[in-house]
């Protein structure tokens, strides 16, 4: 084998010493494009990504109410009944974390697109909560002033050689999770192993509280007072805990606090009190069936549908608009691209045939639309188009069309199609020029010599050659339009407004970033699948910008 | 277009003017008749006007003046795809998206001839240049030179009367056109077809043409067959143009009949043969081809005149030796010999003696 290798002149195999060679050529041209490669990175493909993957993210409601999604895994929505106190008590010790965190608001927002009124229900809660804590927090601070110390709670609850690190660790992750910020700073606390077996609510309800005051605030939780939801889990806890066999710090507070038989409240009477929406299953369904990782609920949403427990059901009639305008928008791409089509490609045929110098020139005009703003071309069309414009003006001045009646022909469908025809013409007819460019004149000749007229040596014999520009230009300009947004916004009312219009609605104003994630993914789909489709049919190599 | 006319003519040129820009005339007062079955070749360089004579013929530019006739009717008026007249481009112009059998039932079907018949005739013309086996192909899948034979036999399959070739052949490489040349010649005496041919290429005009039309500076130099042309050019354009060719500069100093004297620049008295000059004192540019001076005294009529001539160049050219002399001050004067074995080859630095037949020294304008 060894025979067969080949070797460099200094001894060394010859595919290495190649590929050595190369390598160089290779680093040096990736060092060349590096600059632009991580700019596009960083500015272009990982916005676009991560904006994309919002469209099926939903760990918000797995965050925000950690125990509660979990408690209500079991709940049967559809057995009529409200779920469990566990699971009313799992959404109190949840919410408490999350109105501190001030992230509940947020969650509220998320499950209002699914379910109207779930905001101000998350927002009206998030207040009361405090209500339903103070009942306890005071009796037992009543009972012993000592309650009213941090440093008492602190002394308890940390662990003095026997730590729970795992339910410490768990409690970072849940509060890093919630509030998006990393919850790994010193804490000076450590939950009581023990303690965690005797009193697991108490436990973990201060154990949450600790890493959240010592992390997100800054300060030590041994002498701050814990919130009132420890207070309250307490007495949850101290109800069925059995103290008898327990020694360490506090044992006498503890006992005396069992012995008192602090109030606790009722989960589910005290959030139906809050508001009777707690009391009815539709909240619960809501949150179940939107509690997983990852959801298909915002491209159910993008495309008129919704995720019930149930399974997938359309819209209301009423809120069934985005299919509509998904139609439309590809409808009235199509439009454009076609009156492009008729309108460039004489221009083009006149510039790949005039002599240099007047083609020269024609080829500037065609170019000063680039030299103008966008937003000036734009708005030179609503002068042009609206009633009072000057298309309308003149009309009415050659008695074409009565003062009374004139055209409207903005804010509708006809002012989009007319302005951005205008404004992508010259996309359309720049490769249909390039291709033009390289068919000589003498293909022509040869079909007029043949025997055919004008027309039949245009249409089988130019015309079949110039598709590819045609193509090339109808890609181009189709897939500019199908993600238009200014010209539709500004001249398009609502008849003539895209997609992409209501991309920035749910960017900017409704913030439901999920859904304009879904509604681009989907547009992102259609042009890739255009795409492919164009491929098939014509052929990609067909397609020549220059 | 039967021939009903009893003129001769089959094409005409009659007073044809030709100006692109208004101020230039590219094609002055061009006569031409051509009669049917005819090889004629336009020759000259570019910018002669002969391709615009084409195209008008063609019916691609339209005459400034004067009138083209085709079978005795005037064609001025008839738009090109009227005409039926094949043609084949220096590029080929095959359509690119069409395969060689579709290409070539395009004047067919634009013709409105059945489909069966169109298949007989797209067979029959692709045998004529022995393509058969490539109908299915694009023209891209194609050589050169196949391309030019389908080019070819596109022109001929709707049997055109008159066939117009521009370049036809200049983007080949020497041996295949040598092949083409001989094939269209063949194809063209076979079907008795009328051809027009463009080449700035002589050996091609040469070889191929029934008569060949010199074209310079939007005139015809001269129209004849190609021995006639070579051998006797009617003005010093032509005999530069065709074939190497040796001058001397003198003034004529005495005529008599088809004889004259000349008396070059340095004084030597020379015998020529007057064409296209008249008087004693006229200024004369003489011409005298290569392979027709003489080195051998005694192949020379007693009183010729002849030349001294020093040796400054020997070229070994295989067939043939090709010596560069110094005559009369002229240091481009080139003797061509045959590589015969008793044949004298010269060594530089060499004097000797050149003489020629008064005939063929043609004594032309300056």
């Amino acid at each position: 084998m060894s025979d067969a290798t080949m070797l460099a002149a200094d001894g060394t195999p010859l595919k290495r010493s190649l590929a050595r060679a190369l390598r160089r050529q290779k680093l040096r041209a990736l060092g060349l494009i590096a600059p632009l490669l991580i700019f596009v990175l960083i500015t272009f493909i990982v916005p676009i990504a991560s904006m994309l993957f919002r469209s099926v993210e939903n760990q918000i409601v797995e965050n925000t109410l950690p125990m509660t999604v979990e408690a209500l895994a079991d709940w049967d929505p559809n057995a009529g009944k409200t779920p469990s106190e566990a699971v009313y008590e799992a959404l109190y010790f949840d919410m408490f974390l999350a109105a501190e965190a001030k992230r509940h608001t947020r969650l509220g927002t998320r499950l209002n697109y699914e379910q109207t009124g779930v905001s101000s229900l998350f927002r009206q809660s998030g207040r009361a909560l405090d209500d339903i804590g103070k009942e306890t927090q005071k009796p037992l601070e009543e009972l012993n002033n000592a309650w009213k110390d941090g440093e008492t709670w602190h002394g308890i609850f940390n662990a003095t050689d026997n730590a729970d690190t795992a339910l410490l660790d768990l409690q970072r992750k849940r509060v890093a999770a919630l509030t998006g910020s990393p919850a790994s700073d010193e804490v000076n606390f450590a939950p009581d192993a023990t303690l965690y077996n005797l009193l697991p609510k108490t436990t973990r309800a201060y154990t949450a509280w600790a890493v959240y005051t010592a992390t997100q605030q800054g300060r030590d939780p041994a002498t701050r007072d814990p919130w009132e939801a420890v207070a309250t889990a307490l007495a949850l806890d101290l109800r069925t805990a059995d103290l008898s066999a327990y020694s360490g710090p506090g044992a006498d507070l503890l006992a005396e606090a069992q012995t008192a038989d602090l109030p606790v409240p009722a989960m589910a009477t005290a959030f139906a009190d809050m508001d009777e929406d707690w009391a009815g299953a539709t909240v619960w369904k809501t949150i179940q069936t939107h509690s997983s990782t990852y959801t298909s609920g915002y491209f159910l949403n993008a495309v008129d549908a919704q995720k019930t427990p149930d399974g997938v059901a359309w819209q209301p009639d009423d809120k069934q608009i985005l299919l509509k305008l998904f139609g439309r928008t590809i409808w009235m791409s199509l439009l454009i691209t076609f009156s492009c089509i008729a309108l460039g490609y004489p221009i083009a045929w006149l510039l790949a045939n005039l002599p240099m110098r007047q083609a020269n020139l024609l080829l500037i005009l065609v170019l000063l639309p680039f030299w103008t703003s966008l937003l000036v071309r734009t708005s030179a069309w609503k002068v042009m188009l609206q009633q009072q414009g000057v298309i309308n003006d003149v009309l009415v001045w050659i008695g074409l069309v009565g003062d009374g009646d004139r055209l409207i022909m903005i804010n509708n469908q006809f002012g989009t199609i007319v302005a951005m025809t205008h404004i992508l013409l010259p996309f359309m007819i720049l490769p249909m020029y390039s291709v033009m460019q390289t068919i000589p004149p003498s293909y022509l000749r040869a079909a007029k010599s043949l025997g055919a007229t004008n027309w039949t040596a245009f249409w089988r014999v130019y015309f079949p050659q110039s598709v590819p520009g045609i193509g090339a230009g109808s890609i181009l300009v189709f897939i500019l339009s199908i993600g238009y947004y200014i010209t539709p916004e500004i001249v398009g009312g609502t008849k003539g407004v895209f997609i992409s219009n209501r991309i920035a609605y749910h960017i900017s104003s409704s913030l439901n970033w999920g859904l304009a994630a879904a509604l681009g993914t989907i547009l992102l789909a259609a042009v890739l699948v255009l795409y492919w489709a164009y491929d098939k049919i014509v052929g990609i190599d067909n397609v020549k910008l220059g | 277009m039967a021939n009903t006319t009893t003129d001769h003519a089959f094409v005409e040129f009659e007073r044809v003017q030709k100006s692109y820009d208004g101020e230039i005339l590219v094609v002055k007062d061009l006569n031409l008749s051509m009669p049917k079955g005819e090889f004629l070749t336009m020759l000259g360089p570019s910018g002669s006007g002969k391709t615009t004579c084409l195209m008008m013929l063609a019916g691609f530019e339209t005459a400034t003046h004067g009138e083209i006739k085709l079978g005795g009717k005037p064609i001025n008026n008839i738009p090109p795809h009227k005409r039926g007249i094949g043609m084949v481009f220096q590029n080929y112009a095959l359509f690119p998206h069409m395969t060689v059998a579709e290409n070539l039932s395009f004047p067919l079907e634009v013709r409105k001839i059945g489909k069966s018949e169109r298949e007989e005739k797209i067979m029959r013309a692709l045998g004529m240049v022995q393509m058969q086996d490539f109908a299915g192909r694009r023209p891209a899948q194609l050589s050169g030179g196949q391309q030019q034979r389908i080019a070819l036999s596109r022109a001929l399959v709707f049997e055109p009367e008159l066939v117009l070739m521009d370049e036809p052949l200049g983007a080949l490489d020497k041996q295949l056109r040598e092949t083409l040349q001989f094939e269209v010649t063949r194809l063209a005496h076979d079907l008795g077809i009328t051809t027009v041919y463009v080449t700035h290429d002589q050996t091609e005009a040469l070889t191929m043409s029934d008569r060949v039309a010199v074209f310079d500076d939007g005139r015809i130099q001269q129209l004849a067959p190609p021995d006639q042309l070579y051998e006797e050019p009617e003005n010093s354009f032509v005999a530069q143009f065709i074939g190497e060719n040796n001058t001397l500069m003198g003034t004529i100093s005495k005529i008599t009949g088809d004889q004259c004297e000349v008396t070059l620049d340095d004084g030597e008295i020379i015998d020529a043969k007057p064409i296209n000059v008249s008087e004693v004192g006229q200024r004369t540019r003489v011409s005298i081809r290569p392979e027709r001076v003489e080195m051998n005294k005694e192949r020379l009529s007693p009183d010729a005149h002849t030349l001294k001539a020093e040796v400054l160049e020997f070229i070994y050219m295989g067939d043939i030796f090709r010596t560069r002399l110094r005559v009369a001050g002229n240091d481009d004067f080139v003797i061509k010999t045959r590589n015969a074995p008793d044949q004298v080859r010269l060594t530089p630095g060499t004097q000797i003696d050149i003489g020629w037949l008064p005939q063929d020294c043609r004594a032309l304008d300056a």
